[in-house]
């Protein structure tokens, strides 16, 4: 094997740090940051997946919070109707919801993609944007399921083997779903798929050229990010048990954006260490002052504009300037 | 001698330029076909139209005998329709080698192909090795595209177009800016290749042109105004009188 980079080892350490600190945390009495762990790796399954888009594929997805919301409902909503319309058990079984999840958000990215995919640059972004808030308002005006107040998820998946009312197992799922995710995606961005992905971001008109329907191959790719993206939104209505339109905001779309930015597009590592550099300095600046907005977006705007390549290009340069 | 590509009667306009105007001209099986012309003669636009980047506005284009005048650009791909760009055209983020072996991949019919790692495919790498010994890049296989000369991405063209075997080659003037050594390489490159393919060669280099095409056609105002042998096309009249007198 080859010898491991700088930015390997970067993947490897906070990975790591990942899997132990967080437990040890609360095995000594400090929950809140396990509690702060599972958000962000929540949140990393569904940075990963962008990345995949807007990193390898140069699609500016402005949309992908819808995804995680519809993720959440695809929980939410069979949960409810366990409760107040003795629907049965199976409505609360991870292994309905679940797949239920990546099923709705894989037909969603589908149909809304074959038009989005389409357009070009800023069109894409806009017509994205609006799929996402056209969600928002659909689920806004559907009374039933609590509209703008959102809904309570009263029970959590039920699955073989897990307990997610336990709080680390919870963060394991969160954890090992988070690694799988990073493993799937840089899997795919290898192969001969990933290969065309990343051909046609870097020269659409050469791979048409070549013969490839970069239309159909992007298409392909925006369907298993939504997908993931339904997954990671099932476990997010899972940690907060509250879930609501306020989920699929295009402000939450443009927080993913971000972070993938921040961390690094185009890595294993960046899309999640932008989740958590994004969610620890949230946490620290907000309990500092309630006027933690202005400083936090400054500081997110320095590292976009001064750090090419986000801060997995930062970290990873050695002294000399080059990585 | 059957004709591998047939175009009867094109035509094509930007607003009040016409591009081509009731073009018409064949290649043969196996031969190198060169068109000659000013700038903005309609070259360009006549190979994007060959390659399904634009559409023509009337007329018709035949692929070994089937109509492709509206199909799809990476559909002709397929069909052994192979291009080069006059602006090069590469991917210039990746290595040599990565550009190249995308080339043969998409020869290999779709890459819907999700697990093994690309870069791992044998039969990939070493074909793309091939083509850039071929092209004689074989040492700057590992560079990114970027860091390389612009000689050495119009040679990254050529293999590129060589990657896919298509039976017909359109090359949009692979010698555009190279320096005297560099026109002369590539003579060499093309000549090797001349007979295996068809080939449309659109050059403004009349030194290349006179030595490799076994037939020219001279593109004025998107209308071809004269084609014939090389010795046809020098003693002809019309083409002195409209282009070669002009230089
Ligand atoms: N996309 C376009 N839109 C408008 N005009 C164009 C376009 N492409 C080419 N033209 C015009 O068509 C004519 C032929 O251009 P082109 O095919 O590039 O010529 P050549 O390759 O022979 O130099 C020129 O007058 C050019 O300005
Ligand atoms: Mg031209």
């Amino acid at each position: 094997m080859t010898k491991m980079t700088r930015r390997g080892w970067i993947t490897v350490i906070v990975m790591a740090l990942l899997a132990v600190l967080p437990p040890v945390f609360y095995l000594t009495g400090h929950a809140f940051y396990l509690d702060l762990a599972t958000r962000l790796s929540i949140l990393g399954i569904a940075t990963v997946s962008l990345n995949l888009v807007l990193g390898y594929g140069g699609m500016v997805s402005f949309g992908h919070a819808a995804f995680v919301g519809l993720g959440a409902y695809a929980v939410g909503i069979p949960a409810y109707h366990w409760l107040y319309y003795s629907t049965g058990d199976w409505a609360v079984s991870g292994l309905a919801q679940i797949p239920l999840a990546v099923g709705i958000t894989a037909l969603f990215a589908l149909l809304t993609g074959l038009v989005c995919l389409r357009t070009r640059g800023v069109y894409f972004i806009m017509i994205t944007m609006a799929f996402a808030q056209m969600v928002y308002y659909l689920i806004v005006s559907i009374e039933e399921y609590g509209g703008d107040d959102g809904l309570v998820i009263d029970t959590r998946s039920e699955l073989p083997l897990i307990n997610l009312d336990d709080p680390l197992h919870l963060y394991g799922l969160a954890y090992v779903s988070l690694v799988v995710a990073m493993l799937l995606v840089r899997m795919i961005v290898n192969s001969r798929f990933g290969m065309v992905l990343q051909g046609a971001k870097g020269n659409e008109e050469r791979m048409i050229t070549l013969g490839f329907n970069v239309y159909a191959y992007r298409l392909v790719a925006y369907v298993i990010s939504g997908a993931m993206c339904g997954y990671a939104g099932a476990l997010l209505g899972n940690f907060t048990t509250f879930i609501s339109p306020e989920m699929m905001d295009w402000s939450r779309s443009g927080e993913l954006m971000f972070m993938v930015i921040l961390g690094g597009t185009a890595t294993t590592i960046g899309p999640v260490l932008g989740a958590v550099v994004f969610i620890v300095i949230e946490e620290v600046l907000s309990s500092f002052t309630i006027y933690w907005h202005l400083p936090f977006g400054l500081m997110l705007m320095a590292v976009v504009l001064f750090a090419r390549g986000g801060l997995t290009g930062l970290l990873s340069r050695t002294k000399g300037g080059k990585e | 001698m059957s004709a591998v590509l047939k175009i009867r009667s094109l035509n094509k306009s930007f607003g009040g330029i016409k591009a081509t105007d009731d073009l018409t001209l064949s290649v043969e099986q196996g031969e190198l076909h060169a068109i000659i012309g000013p700038n903005g003669a309609g070259k360009t636009t006549l190979i994007s139209q060959l390659s399904g980047m634009q559409t023509p506005d009337s007329g018709a284009i035949r692929f070994r005998g089937r109509d492709i005048t509206r199909m799809a650009a990476h559909k002709r791909a397929h069909l052994g329709i192979t291009r080069s760009f006059q602006i090069t055209s590469l991917i210039m983020q990746m290595s040599v080698l990565d550009n190249i072996a995308l080339a043969v991949q998409a020869g290999e019919g779709h890459s819907f192909r999700f697990v093994r790692a690309a870069r791992r495919v044998a039969a990939l790498r070493d074909r793309a090795m091939a083509l850039l010994e071929r092209v004689g890049l074989a040492d700057k296989a590992d560079f990114p595209t970027v860091a390389l000369s612009h000689g050495e991405h119009r040679h990254m063209e050529i293999a590129i177009a060589l990657a896919s075997n298509a039976e017909l080659m359109l090359l949009d003037e692979p010698m555009a800016g190279l320096g005297t050594e560099e026109s002369a390489q590539m003579v060499e490159l093309l000549r090797g290749i001349k007979g295996q393919q068809s080939i449309l060669l659109i050059e403004h280099d009349m030194d290349a042109v006179f030595a490799l095409a076994d037939r020219i056609s001279v593109l004025v105002y998107g209308h071809i105004i004269a084609t014939g042998t090389p010795g046809e096309i020098r003693s002809n009249e019309a083409v002195q009188h409209a282009y070669l007198g002009e230089e």
